[in-house]
């Protein structure tokens, strides 16, 4: 006896999804260009998003990578004679949680430097004549913590000329980061608003037509939700519409990026997240925020018009 | 069945329509409502299928108070309720067999039931033969029977007609009528707003008058009462 009632229940719960599917599938075909006018908000909220969040994701990594890089570069005053230049290095040595100290002459400085220009660095060549970079101790700490410890260290011993250390381009990138987060929140917000908008408009459209339907719904004894249904369904449809540019874009995209990334390996410290799985959680939120969107759209313009 | 006591109406632009109504209507009645234009014959039809609610006073319907009824419950108490106007209000896209089942799939009946009982319904007011037709193909007396087909499809207790004679000739009036008896012999409670003195001094019922939101006379098998 339960166990048919139980069928019975799904039985009609299958059709009538079915059924407000089916309505708002042709509610969307019905709304012509309203429907295209907010699939296509939707779809610039959407790809907005999408390179906002994988430019500040991107940016964040980046700037955690290279705080994690335990390397100080420690320049070396020019000024400085050899023995001075040995005795640094043993000073360093012997500073608390350093594992490796490296020399790296001026020359393999200026040779880095070049190799890291790629093909605008032949420029560089001129300078090895007379080579106006610091000779440098490459110093690597056991643990990440300690870089900045160290770096800090290594400033008051006599003939450094300066100290560079991840730590500030980290903090450089954190910053820029922080600056794209806010420039992005308010640029998205006020597009997600005009998608809402434009989508709870068309939906409004759809009731107007309908509302002779709507009207005989309630008399017979509709209730509020199966009423609601195919609105809302038209507004998660028009927020998944939106949504399929935008994660084309961001595959294609991200794909390009990384190829392109990935050929020019000598701009040592960009790294950006790996397409898989990145590019795919990237195009999951777009997803859910264009459902988010179509949904939010459809609730409010169905709300006020059901108080009766 | 029905039951009001001391029922007041006063809309939000400040128009008192109902000034203290009490009445007891029986199941398996059949009840005209008479009276001038704006007495608060609508007013009074609105009340019980929940269209409005009364600003004070109780109205009970099968035991259930429908002035306390949550919103989301009315759509349960509607189910238990035809209602049935003079313009008809079918949808001109859907077929009659289509409009009369439209009722049903909207309260989630199993499709099985549906086929049968909107064949029965369309037998019983005499458009078996028309379910194929779309409304504008049919005349106003056979638009009037499918709403009442609709009205009756999930077999509701009271069955409320707002004028649905006010757009008919007399003669389809009569069709009408006849098919509003059908239905109340079978047990089904009628309450009829209605200005036509024809019907209700013809076909003799119970008749409440109401005048400026009050029930001037209430009287089994009565008279129009008006110049009509």
């Amino acid at each position: 006896m339960l166990e048919t009632n139980i069928e019975v229940i799904t039985d009609m719960r299958a059709r009538t999804i079915k059924r407000h599917f089916r309505e708002g599938i042709k509610n969307i075909f019905r709304n012509g260009w309203m429907t295209v006018a907010s699939v296509g908000a939707v779809t610039m909220t959407l790809l907005l998003v999408g390179a906002f969040l994988g430019l500040i994701l991107n940016l964040n990594h980046m700037a955690e990578k290279i705080e994690d890089d335990v390397v100080v570069k420690v320049l070396i005053d020019l000024t400085a004679t050899d023995d001075d230049v040995i005795s640094l290095g043993d000073q360093i040595k012997k500073l608390p949680g350093v594992e490796t100290v490296v020399f790296s002459s001026k020359d393999d400085e200026l040779q880095s430097l070049i190799n890291s220009m790629g093909q605008g660095g032949d420029v560089w060549k001129l300078y090895e004549q007379e080579n106006p970079l610091n000779n440098a101790y490459i110093v690597k700490a056991d643990k990440p913590q300690e870089t900045e410890n160290i770096a800090k260290q290594v400033t008051n011993l006599a003939h450094v000329d300066s100290v560079t250390y991840g730590q500030e381009v980290a903090q450089n990138l954190f910053k820029f980061t922080s600056y794209a987060r806010t420039i992005g929140i308010i640029l998205i917000a006020g597009l997600v608003l005009t998608a809402i908008f434009l989508i709870s408009n068309t939906i409004k459209l759809t009731i107007m037509a309908r509302s002779r339907e709507i009207g005989i719904m309630k008399l017979v004894g509709a209730t509020n939700g199966f009423i609601r249904g195919p609105f809302f369904v038209e507004g998660l449809l028009l927020g998944v519409l939106g949504s399929i540019i935008p994660i084309v874009g961001v595959l294609a995209g991200y794909k390009l990026v990384e190829n392109s990334i990935t050929g020019v390996s000598s701009i040592g410290f960009v790294e950006i997240l790996p397409f898989n799985p990145f590019a795919w959680e990237l195009s999951a939120i777009i997803l859910i925020v264009g459902a988010g969107i179509g949904i939010w759209g459809s609730l409010m313009s169905v709300r006020k018009f059901l108080k009766v | 069945m029905i039951l009001m006591k001391d029922v007041y109406k006063t809309y939000e632009n400040g128009v008192t329509a109902l000034n203290g109504i009490n009445v007891e209507i029986e199941q398996g009645e059949f009840v005209y409502i008479v009276g001038p234009s704006g007495a608060g014959k609508s007013s009074f039809i609105k009340l019980m299928y929940r269209e409005i609610k009364p600003t004070r006073g109780t109205l009970f319907i099968s035991n259930k108070d429908v002035s306390e009824l949550k919103e989301k419950e009315v759509p349960y108490l509607r189910r238990n309720i035809g209602v049935i106007f003079q313009d008809f209000r079918l949808l001109p896209k859907l077929s009659v067999y289509e409009n009369v089942a439209f009722a049903l799939e909207v309260i989630e009946e199993p499709p099985k039931n549906i086929r049968r009982r909107v064949m029965e319904v369309l037998d019983l007011v005499g458009l078996k033969s028309k379910a194929r037709f779309f409304p504008n193909e049919l005349s106003g007396g056979e638009q009037q029977r499918v709403s009442i087909a609709r009205a009756i499809v999930n077999r509701p207790k009271i069955v409320i007609a707002d004028e649905p004679t006010g757009n008919l000739d007399p003669d389809t009036s009569w069709e009408i009528m006849r098919a509003f008896e059908e239905i109340n012999n079978s047990g089904t409670t009628i309450i009829m707003a209605t200005h036509s003195k024809e019907i209700v001094n013809t076909i003799k019922k119970r008749v409440i008058a109401i005048e400026d939101g009050l029930i001037v006379r209430d009287e089994h098998r009565g008279d129009y009462g008006y110049e009509s």
